[in-house]
């Protein structure tokens, strides 16, 4: 079970008050027109699934039903960082 | 409905364009109706760890901004008290008309509880006096309050909600939403030593009314009315 630190409720909880939403920092693109199928298919379709650091993204669903950002190691389960949404994080892999 | 009569309805909710939900002359019915615990608090047990107590129809608003000084400040003179901004916080206060109770429940959104024959009216000040983008929304029929107390509430709770109940760390008046009983949506806040109030949703009150009964067995549970 992991302990996860909620940034808008100040405050950690249970995992069982979080639900995981998937990989973070994915852009939209911006003229979805002018997109080839492949760079549109990318976007909807493609997601990292590296083994060590991960950005993702979370909503306190139980909670305050707010969405954040975390930085995970997905071997060890650690979490190196939480942040809010529109912020950059510190720790990426190298 | 003709067209004069629509707008004269029109013209006269105008400036207070909110519907009263809990209308005077209609009787409310709690969720936990069926259970009748009026009946079951004059039997009395007398004796037991858990009390009991189900606060019902109260006047539930939600409200949702992300205000200003200038739209706090418009709040307060509403509500009587300030919003509480400080996450998992509360503020409460006695009126003439009754209390009200003001709890933080995200960055942008908070639970009031005042009584029924109040909430009409909070609105409609709301209507009135506050200015800015927000939402106030009547949730009263959503939801249901239960008190409980008793030396072994904190026991009750373990078995029930991941957060820890530990006057260190939840002391009075702090709010928290979590899960309880594996059910979705609960507001957990402190209001004495041994006393806390648990806001359930009104789909959800026969299932915890049932997991209350049960997980409060072995010491004994004594219902209040």
């Amino acid at each position: 079970m992991l302990h996860i630190y909620c940034p808008h409720c100040g405050e950690s909880r249970d995992e069982e008050e979080f639900h995981p939403v998937g990989q973070a920092h994915i852009e939209r693109p911006k003229d979805p027109d002018a997109c080839s199928d492949k760079e549109w298919g990318e976007f909807l379709y493609f997601r990292r699934n590296p083994r060590g650091l991960h950005h993702e993204l979370w909503v306190h669903a139980a909670g305050c039903r707010k969405f954040f950002n975390m930085t995970r190691n997905t071997q060890t389960y650690e979490i190196k960082e939480v942040y809010k949404l529109g912020e950059q994080p510190s720790v990426v892999a190298e | 409905m003709s067209d004069a009569m629509l707008n004269e309805k029109v013209e006269a909710t105008k400036g207070k364009m909110v519907m009263n939900q809990i209308p005077a002359d209609i009787v409310g019915e709690s969720p936990l109706h069926h259970a009748d615990l009026e009946t079951l608090a004059s039997r009395g047990q007398g004796q037991g760890g858990v009390h009991l107590k189900e606060k019902s129809l109260q006047g539930l608003l939600i409200l949702r901004a992300k205000p200003d000084e200038v739209q706090l400040a418009e709040i307060e003179s509403v509500l009587g008290v300030a919003l509480p901004t400080t996450p998992l916080t509360s503020e409460e206060k006695a009126g003439e008309k009754g209390d009200i109770s003001v709890r933080w429940v995200s960055p942008d959104e908070w639970f009031i509880v005042v009584p029924a024959t109040v909430a009409f009216q909070l609105e409609s000040d709301f209507q009135t006096s506050v200015s800015g983008h927000y939402s106030l929304v009547n949730v009263s029929s959503g939801y249901t309050i239960l008190q409980l107390s008793g030396d072994n509430v904190v026991d009750v709770l373990k078995k029930s909600t991941p957060i820890d109940v530990h006057p260190s760390v939840f002391p009075i008046g702090k709010v928290v939403s979590s899960v309880f009983a594996k059910s979705g949506a609960m507001m957990l806040r402190r209001t004495g030593d041994n006393a806390f109030e648990l806001i359930i949703r009104r789909s959800f009150a026969d299932y915890i009314w049932l997991w209350l009964q049960d997980a409060s067995m072995e010491y004994g549970l004594v219902i209040e009315a």
